[in-house]
């Protein structure tokens, strides 16, 4: 067919669509925030709340990471994996003994977290743009070899800290406090606030969502696309040890089954949060909001009595398809 | 009007007084047109006269801004999106409307595919096929992917299938660029055949001797407005040509302005090969503007890519003001050259994004302040732009794909200058924009080259190639095969070589 791009043109007001999609988000945020105040009067306060926020934490973190891949046109659906791989290796380091000094010994497990999740970030980059495989199959491959890896460095069972003066050490890293605030919601405001400057207030994420808008634009103008796709999944890495630092020294275990799922929890996030899934926009403060809001939604069907708890996988299955049709419709208004 | 000789036959569709505009840019001006029951109307006028706006306000793809269809006497409202096909009317557009991955047959009959209880009767459906192929003499294999098809053998399957439903007025959007000659007389053969049984055609053309071979009455459009409708026979080559053009030239475009015989060389392509294009060479001085022509195919847009790093080299070199510079589109960006696209919303401005983004894109490097971007400087940039190219648009915010299409062609080239070149290639600096843009934009490309820019425009249409430029290559089949000079350029020169009747030693 013949499209006449002409007719399909727009008209109308610009700003508007382009803001109720940002806005969409944190309005749902608002409604179930009154809904669950309604539900339990326990909800709305302040410990509750700081509650859903340090256990959104390691999605939020990760989906922050996931805003900057999707914003690009990619997808990296191992990030489930790889925090149970990341996570293993760092507590396999520090089992070994390698260092006899805990503190030092928890500084090189830190810095080697780092270090592999960036590896591993890097490595879903090289293989989706050198290789040139669909990013959805080469994180699909990655997903499988990292959390087989998990399986067999933990023969199946489970990967636990041993030494206890470094879980003494590393607990404050969750369980801990900055100025009254707990250390994970600190973790989240920080890595939001960075990712936001560099998504907004860099070249570097400008020529992402070029990237993500018409890579062929981006090519044309100069920019190194493959570069910024491979950065992108590195950033992904990057976030995923992050979320790593913040998971062990929460019960300083894994297992095969850790992180499981929550590549699909953190592109829910980023979706709920207003992002287009075809690359182009990138809402990093949206994307926190979502990470919220899916954890929010677990929490209210917890203190309410109305569906069972067991529902939640469903119920965060609904939310993204809303999410979904309630963006398409944004899109549509405007035209 | 004139159309006694047309015969008496009944007015199948017609359009009369018709008017269409795009986002407040009126591009046809109460356009009157007549086909007749058994004729071949020819349709002509040069690239953004309105054909292909008619065509769609024919055939249903557009609906007029005012005016009156008829068909068979009555007025309607065409169904949009080629449902007017069950009217017989049928488009055989410019680009294909053919799924890759289906088989020939299966193109055939797509939606409407016969069937045997419920089942699809795929026999029928092949030997029906082979039928109307072997009518046009086209030996293509009906269970052939459609994406394995040469360009030729898929328009010839995009005939077949309005052939093969019965269609009353087939409208042909320059059917024969992309057939060979053979292709084209069987083609031909094909509709004096089905126009004796009544079949009307709407046949678009750039090539003359088509048009005074098949066609029965020629109707011209120039910048969007009805210009005349005649019997071919009343008519020959020439005065088409005049009735097309009309306007003085030199209006136009601005006085050209030759570069000095001793200016410096500021760019030298040595012995330049890719998949395509063979061993190109050529040079560029300060202050230039040298055009690129040939026919659609001949590999200009393909050489410019590979000068501007957007394509590998498979050999040769390319220097400016001496230097070497590998094919990358960053350090070319850097040494001064820069490549402006003739796919503007593909490959040229981010639809979605406002025209600060896009302006600054390509030279973000140039608004980074300790690191991050100067929204400010950002901003100041877009208002010397605008000011300078002269975009009007309602607001800074206004996404690019709400622009009109001169609009957007002024932003593209906004953006490639804001990294402020010595060397700009343009391809087809006018595509599909109106009259008034297009003289702005020669008067752009006219004062850039005084201020010392030199400049390479790359063009389809030769009056441009002809009122802007001092010196004019002629690409055809990969290579440069001729370069014109002075009083050399002219319209039959840059045709003789083109077409390959003539060929300048190297």
């Amino acid at each position: 067919m013949s499209v006449n791009e002409e007719t399909g043109v727009p008209r109308g007001r610009s700003w508007r669509d382009v803001d109720l999609r940002a806005v969409a988000p944190f309005a749902a945020l608002a409604l179930l925030l009154v809904v669950g105040a309604m539900v339990n009067p326990n909800f709305i306060g302040f410990a509750n709340l700081a509650n859903v926020a340090t256990r959104c934490a390691f999605i939020a973190i990760i989906a922050v990471g996931a805003t900057f891949v999707i914003s690009a046109g990619d997808l990296d659906l191992s990030v489930g994996s790889m925090v149970a791989f990341v996570a293993s290796l760092m507590i396999l380091l520090m089992n070994s003994g390698l260092v006899a000094d805990p503190v030092l010994m928890l500084a090189i497990g830190v810095a080697m977290t780092v270090m592999v999740g960036l590896l591993c970030g890097l490595t879903n980059g090289l293989i989706t743009t050198v290789g040139r495989i669909e990013p959805f199959i080469a994180t699909l491959g990655m997903m499988g070899i990292y959390r087989g890896l998990t399986t067999w460095l933990s023969q199946g069972g489970a990967i636990t800290l041993q030494s206890r003066e470094i879980q003494t050490l590393y607990r404050p890293a969750y369980f801990g406090t900055i100025f009254g605030v707990p250390v994970p919601i600190a973790a989240i405001l920080l890595v939001t606030l960075v990712a936001a400057f560099i998504l907004y207030r860099t070249s570097y994420g400008r020529h992402v969502v070029a990237v993500g808008s018409n890579s062929d634009v981006a090519r044309y103008s100069g920019i190194r696309v493959n570069r910024v796709r491979v950065i992108a999944f590195a950033i992904q890495g990057l976030c995923v040890a992050i979320a790593v630092l913040l998971y062990v020294p929460r019960l300083a275990s894994t297992s095969a089954t850790t992180g499981m799922l929550w590549e699909l929890q953190a592109i829910t996030a980023v979706v709920v949060g207003g992002t287009a899934l075809k690359g182009g926009a990138g809402r990093v403060w949206g994307t926190i909001c979502g990470a919220f809001i899916l954890e929010l939604v677990g929490n209210i069907m917890l203190l309410s009595n109305f569906i069972s708890e067991y529902l939640i996988g469903a119920i965060q299955g609904t939310i993204i398809i809303i999410a979904m049709l309630v963006q398409r419709s944004l899109v549509r208004k405007g035209r | 009007m004139l159309d006694e000789a047309a015969g008496e036959q009944p007015i199948v569709l017609a359009a009369s007084r018709i008017c269409k505009s795009f986002n407040g840019v009126q591009v046809l001006f109460s356009v009157d047109f007549e086909l007749r029951c058994g004729e071949v109307h020819a349709l002509m006028g040069e690239n953004g006269a309105g054909k292909s706006t008619l065509i769609k306000v024919l055939s249903g793809f557009e609906q007029p801004t005012t005016g009156e269809i008829r068909l068979d006497g009555q007025s309607v409202v065409l169904p949009p999106n080629g449902d007017a096909e069950r009217l017989g009317i049928v488009v055989i557009h410019q680009e294909f409307n053919l799924a890759d991955h289906l088989t020939v047959s299966e193109s055939l009959f797509l939606g409407r595919e016969v069937t045997r209880f419920g089942i699809l009767d795929r026999r029928f459906m092949r030997a029906e096929t082979r039928r109307v192929l072997d009518m046009l003499g086209a030996h293509i294999d009906v269970d052939a992917m459609i994406g394995s098809l040469s360009v030729a053998d898929k328009q010839m399957v995009e005939i077949a299938k309005a052939i093969s439903r019965d269609a009353r007025v087939v409208i042909m959007d320059e059917p024969t660029a992309v057939l060979s000659a053979a292709e084209t007389a069987s083609l031909f053969a094909q509709v004096r055949n089905l126009k004796k049984k009544g079949t009307s055609f709407v046949f678009v053309s750039h090539k003359l001797d088509e048009v005074m071979a098949i066609t029965d009455r020629v109707t011209v459009l120039r910048d969007g407005h009805w210009i005349k409708t005649a019997p071919t026979a009343l008519l020959d080559g020439e005065s088409i040509a005049q009735l097309m053009v009309g306007r003085e030239l030199a209006s136009l475009y601005p006085k050209k302005c030759e570069p000095d015989v001793d200016a410096d060389l500021v760019l030298d392509v040595r012995h330049l090969s890719t998949g395509y294009v063979q061993d190109a060479s050529f040079d560029l001085k300060r202050g230039e503007v040298l055009g690129f022509s040939g026919i659609i195919g001949s590999g200009r847009t393909e050489l410019a890519e590979a000068i501007a790093g957007l394509r590998p080299r498979l050999s040769g070199m390319v220097l400016i003001n001496g230097d070497e510079v590998a094919g990358d589109v960053a350090a070319l960006n850097r040494a001064g050259l820069v490549y402006m696209t003739k796919d503007r919303k593909g490959r040229g401005l981010l639809l979605g994004s406002g025209m600060a983004v896009n302006l600054t894109l390509q030279s973000l490097e140039r608004h980074v302040r300790h690191g991050y971007l100067d929204k400010a400087s950002e901003t100041e940039a877009l208002k010397r732009a605008r000011r300078r190219f002269d975009i009007r648009v309602r607001d800074d915010g206004v996404p690019a794909a709400r622009m009109s299409g001169g609009n957007q062609q002024k932003l593209l080239l906004a953006k490639i200058m804001e990294t402020e070149p010595r060397i700009v290639i343009i391809d087809e600096p006018t595509r599909g924009i109106d009259v008034g843009t297009k003289q702005q934009i020669y008067h752009f490309i006219s004062a850039l080259a005084q201020e010392g820019c030199s400049i390479i425009v790359i063009s389809s249409e030769m009056q441009e190639i002809i009122g802007l430029c001092t010196r004019v290559a002629v690409m055809r089949e990969g290579h440069i095969v001729g370069m014109l000079e002075g009083e050399e350029i002219s319209e039959q020169e840059i045709v003789r070589y083109a077409a390959g009747l003539k060929r300048k030693a190297a």
